[in-house]
């Protein structure tokens, strides 16, 4: 049965990445309203600056990458060629090492979920874009305006360079017009699937033509020649419409409203169709002609749907690996300057800490490394990620990660209290009797209970 | 744009609402191996399934080389009558350069092409068109994979005498990779999802936990009943596999060995096939291409599969399905070096897999099919490139498949917008594997298939 505590647990969990016990314990003293305050708020924003103050570990900067000149990068000699994929590789393994620390140290963990929305929802990869600077970019992009109005984020993550040149904005010229970004920004980034026809993709498609990096390799320009100024006709509104007016456009068509709120819905609580989201009222409400993104998140977790939504979606690995470290007060630790890439890392029982390395190879089985979506179309969910073969990934790390952990909150409580406390210890309300049959069997071993509870059923779904 | 299985999952609604398989109790390998045994895959054979995301331009992959209109589309992406491989009695088709594992199969009369395959109104985008094929059912907001549904009437029909009927039910189906391809899942099971990599469950005291912690509880609601039905399986599926796979490099020198690992008992275990000494796992019986079969180096990411995949057939593992896939057919620009490399992983991971299995008892069997969401448009786009088009070939290959040409060659000049026409709708295919391979009443899976006449390659 939801209790008050429950709730605001429910709330840490799926707005951010759990609570710890005393943190969650001021907050239920508060009541949810104001729990949904501190994460969202701007308590929140305070914090975190506070934390950045306070020595949060600053982004990488990177060396920039050799050019490699000539079609489709193939150009350069052998050696540079070598040089420049062995430094796209160290300086992505860098950048993803930097954000899973960002996401397991934050104070404003709604602001890093949220960015990793919004990396699943304008899904870019590093294997195709190359540059670290530029995926970084964008994923500022997503912490700065993720909060804000839709058109401003989408037209931002529109001029980046890491979305332009994932969707082959160099490709799309006036006299051959490529229908790549104009396709996904229709069917995956604000429509949704029949809120458009294949006219308008490629009437778009023209009011893309000319879209560029620029020279630095960090902005955007308009390469004039390049561009169709005809007149186009894009959801039943012509004139010479540029990409910006395409992007105003879409964003505030109705149909988008609809599709954002029902993406953060089926992220955030349950897997729903756009016009099946049963907290559609009040987020649309909240959205309002300002496409305030941050007003219907907030509203969403509002809404009794929001709360009725346990035990309906499984934690993507990102979520569930940050959230078991959070919990189990581990920090990541960043590769020794000089080691070799595949040193095998070993885990130290009760140092507190886990080797970058372990986590990152733990995401590559589970199948979801930041900064690498499979696609465009982001990371599936639910179902997708119980397998057979994520099962046997998961329960590596679980043990990996208990064995890591302080764990004196269990060891101080009698045997038979140490159910009741990894409970305690990870949020939940308490287990099944099946679950509780399973941790009998661990005879009140600390490191195999929290082992049990990480990889439970319950703990996977909460 | 890359584009793979995992794209398609979201957007298919592949996600919630996937209940619990009823999954208890745990079977060893050897009740396994023995119901294989006793019921040598009845009513039908293996069916091992291979998709190409991304949308394979089938148009440069079985080349109408005499077309003078095939020249006149596609410019300098197109290959001459010297370049390609010409099938002999093939219709004035060719095969793609690369493709010369498969054109020996040809000429073994066990490779065929079903030519112009689609699905009516065309789409264009790699989501809805991969949807439409992996759930076969156009028109309709169905997220169950085809094979998907094939596996819930299975789990519904009562059990076939097989002492460990759940354990079978995990194993009935197997999707190669961390991630499970919509295709094979259905509205209440799933197939199992299996790594190319090492793959055992948990061992020692928190493995013992574990299986008890996956037993079923009232308390679970649908999606936490499918973590706990996941994780039995994981031992069923890994307690099965694991041997098998961990020993797949090697099978050779040992095949009783692998049989034993799982057993537990090795002084009993019969060897099931005779010892031979080729690496690549051929046998006598299918020499003709022995020499040739080519290396898991040259076979890539789809040959590793492959690998896993045959390991299991020829340990006798009761799976009637096997999904596996390869990616990054999206030939928008520089189209020519990019599908020849793909092909060419494609020829040399199907001709391994073939040679591995061809010669084996459980391998007479396995049939394998091979298609993708969409051929590319006719006409070559100025990046040296194909766009998004729609019909294409599916290749169907196996020891019982009937080679040749089927279904109508799409005409290069009457189009459909610039795109081909489709000749033969894909589920004509389907509905021939189901009945042929699985012995499945197509009707049950496809439903109404008035319109999916049957193809005589099998």
């Amino acid at each position: 049965m939801a209790t008050a505590r429950s709730d605001v647990a429910f709330l840490y969990r799926r707005a951010g990445f759990g609570a710890r016990p005393a943190e969650l314990d001021a907050a239920v003293a508060g009541g949810y309203e104001s729990a949904v305050d501190a994460l969202v708020g701007a308590e929140a924003s305070a914090a975190a600056s506070a934390g950045a103050a306070a020595g949060v570990e600053p982004p990488p900067s990177f060396d920039p990458l050799p050019r490699l000149t000539g079609a489709g990068g193939a150009g350069g000699d052998a050696e540079t060629r070598a040089t420049y994929a062995r430094m796209a590789r160290e300086q992505a393994t860098q950048l993803t090492g930097w954000w899973l620390r960002r996401m397991v140290d934050t104070n404003d963990p709604f602001t890093e979920k949220l960015t990793f929305f919004w990396h699943g929802h304008f899904a870019t990869s590093v294997t195709k874009v190359r540059d670290s600077s530029m995926m970084l970019a964008q994923n500022q992009i997503f912490r700065r305006c993720g909060v804000g109005p839709f058109d401003a984020l989408t037209l931002a993550v529109a001029h980046d360079p890491a979305m332009l040149v994932w969707l082959d904005a160099g490709q799309n010229r006036k006299e051959h017009p490529n229908e790549n970004f104009s396709r996904e920004l229709m069917e995956l980034f604000t429509l949704g699937i029949g809120n458009y026809t294949e006219t308008d993709v490629r009437e778009a498609a023209r009011a893309f033509t000319g879209w560029r990096v620029d020279q630095t390799r960090t902005g955007f320009q308009l390469a004039a020649r390049q561009h169709d100024d005809g007149s186009k006709t894009v959801l039943g509104k012509t004139g010479d419409l540029s990409g910006e007016d395409v992007v105003a456009l879409v964003t505030h068509r109705p149909a988008s409203a609809r599709w954002v709120c029902s993406r953060l819905f089926s992220r955030y609580a349950a897997p729903v169709a756009p016009d099946a989201n049963p907290a559609a009222g009040a987020m649309l409400a909240a959205y309002g002609s300002t496409l305030d993104v941050g007003a219907a998140v907030r509203a969403m977790l509002h809404t009794p749907a929001f709360l009725a939504a346990r035990g309906k979606l499984v934690a993507q690995p990102v979520e569930y690996v940050v959230t078991v470290l959070r919990a189990l007060g581990l920090r990541v630790t960043p590769p020794p300057a000089g080691a070799a890439a595949d040193a095998p890392a070993s885990i130290t029982a009760g140092s507190g800490t886990v080797a970058q390395r372990v986590v990152l190879s733990t995401l590559s089985g589970l199948g979801q490394v930041p900064f690498q979506p499979p696609s465009v179309g982001g990371w599936p969910a639910n179902g997708a990620w119980l397998t057979t073969a994520s099962t046997q990934v998961r329960a590596k790390f679980a043990s990996a990660a208990a064995t890591a952990a302080e764990l004196s909150v269990i060891t101080d409580e009698p045997p038979a209290g140490r159910p009741d406390a990894v409970a305690h210890l990870l949020s939940l309300d308490g287990w099944t009797a099946r679950t509780r049959a399973a941790m009998a069997g661990a005879g009140g071993n600390p490191v195999r209970l929290v082992a049990l509870g990480l990889l439970s059923p319950e703990y996977l779904t909460a | 744009m890359p584009f793979d299985r995992r794209r398609f999952l979201i957007a298919s609604g592949v996600t919630g609402g996937l209940a619990a398989a009823a999954t208890a109790g745990v079977v060893s390998y050897r009740e396994l191996h023995g119901g294989a045994a006793e019921e040598p895959l009845a009513g039908g054979g293996v069916l091992v399934v291979v998709t190409l995301y991304g949308g394979n331009d089938g148009l440069n992959m079985v080349i109408p080389v005499d077309d003078p209109a095939y020249r006149a589309a596609r410019g300098e992406l197109a290959y001459s009558a010297d370049q390609a491989l010409r099938l002999a009695d093939g219709d004035g088709s060719a095969l793609h350069p690369a493709m010369t594992g498969l054109r020996t199969l040809w000429d073994d009369h066990r490779l065929a092409i079903v030519r112009g395959v689609g699905y009516p109104k065309p789409d264009h985008s790699h989501f809805r068109s991969m949807a439409i094929w992996q759930t076969a059912s156009p028109g309709t907001a169905s997220t169950t994979g085809w094979l998907g549904r094939w596996l819930d009437a299975q789990a519904k029909a009562p059990s076939q005498g097989l002492a460990g009927a759940a354990g079978a039910a995990a194993l009935r189906a197997i999707s190669v990779g961390p991630t499970l391809a919509p295709l094979v899942v259905g509205a209440t099971t799933a197939a199992a999802a299996v790594p190319t990599g090492p793959f055992a469950a948990p061992g020692g005291a928190l493995g013992q936990e574990l299986r008890h912690l996956y037993l079923p509880d009232p308390a679970d609601g649908p999606l936490a009943a499918r973590v706990a039905s996941s994780g039995t399986d994981l031992f069923t599926v890994a307690g099965t596999l694991g041997p098998v796979l961990a020993s797949r490099s090697d099978q050779d020198q040992a095949p009783a060995g692998q049989l034993d690992a799982g057993g537990g008992d090795a002084s009993a275990a019969p060897a099931t096939r005779p010892v031979t000494p080729s690496p690549a796992g051929l046998s006598p019986a299918r020499s003709a291409p022995a020499a040739a079969a080519p290396t898991a180096a040259k076979a890539g990411e789809l040959g590793e599969q492959l690998d896993v995949v045959a390991a299991c057939i020829r340990a006798g593992v009761p799976t009637r399905v096997y999904s596996v896939n390869l990616g990054g057919f999206d030939t928008h620009t520089q189209e020519k070096a990019t599908q020849a490399r793909l092909l060419g992983e494609l020829d040399a991971a199907l001709t391994r897999f073939q040679a591995a299995v061809g010669g084996d008892p459980h391998g007479a069997a396995v049939t394998t099919m091979v298609y993708s969401e969409f051929g590319r448009r006719v006409a070559a786009n100025a990046n040296t490139g194909t766009d998004h088009g729609t019909a294409g070939p599916v290749l169907v290959l196996g020891s019982h498949v009937q080679g040749g040409c089927y279904g109508d060659a799409p005409s290069l000049t009457r189009l459909d917008d610039g795109d081909l026409k489709v000749t033969t709708d894909f589920r004509s295919v389907y509905a021939t594997v189901l009945e042929r391979v699985l012995g499945t009443d197509a009707g049950v899976v496809l439903g109404s298939q008035d319109a999916f006449p049957r193809l005589a390659f099998l």
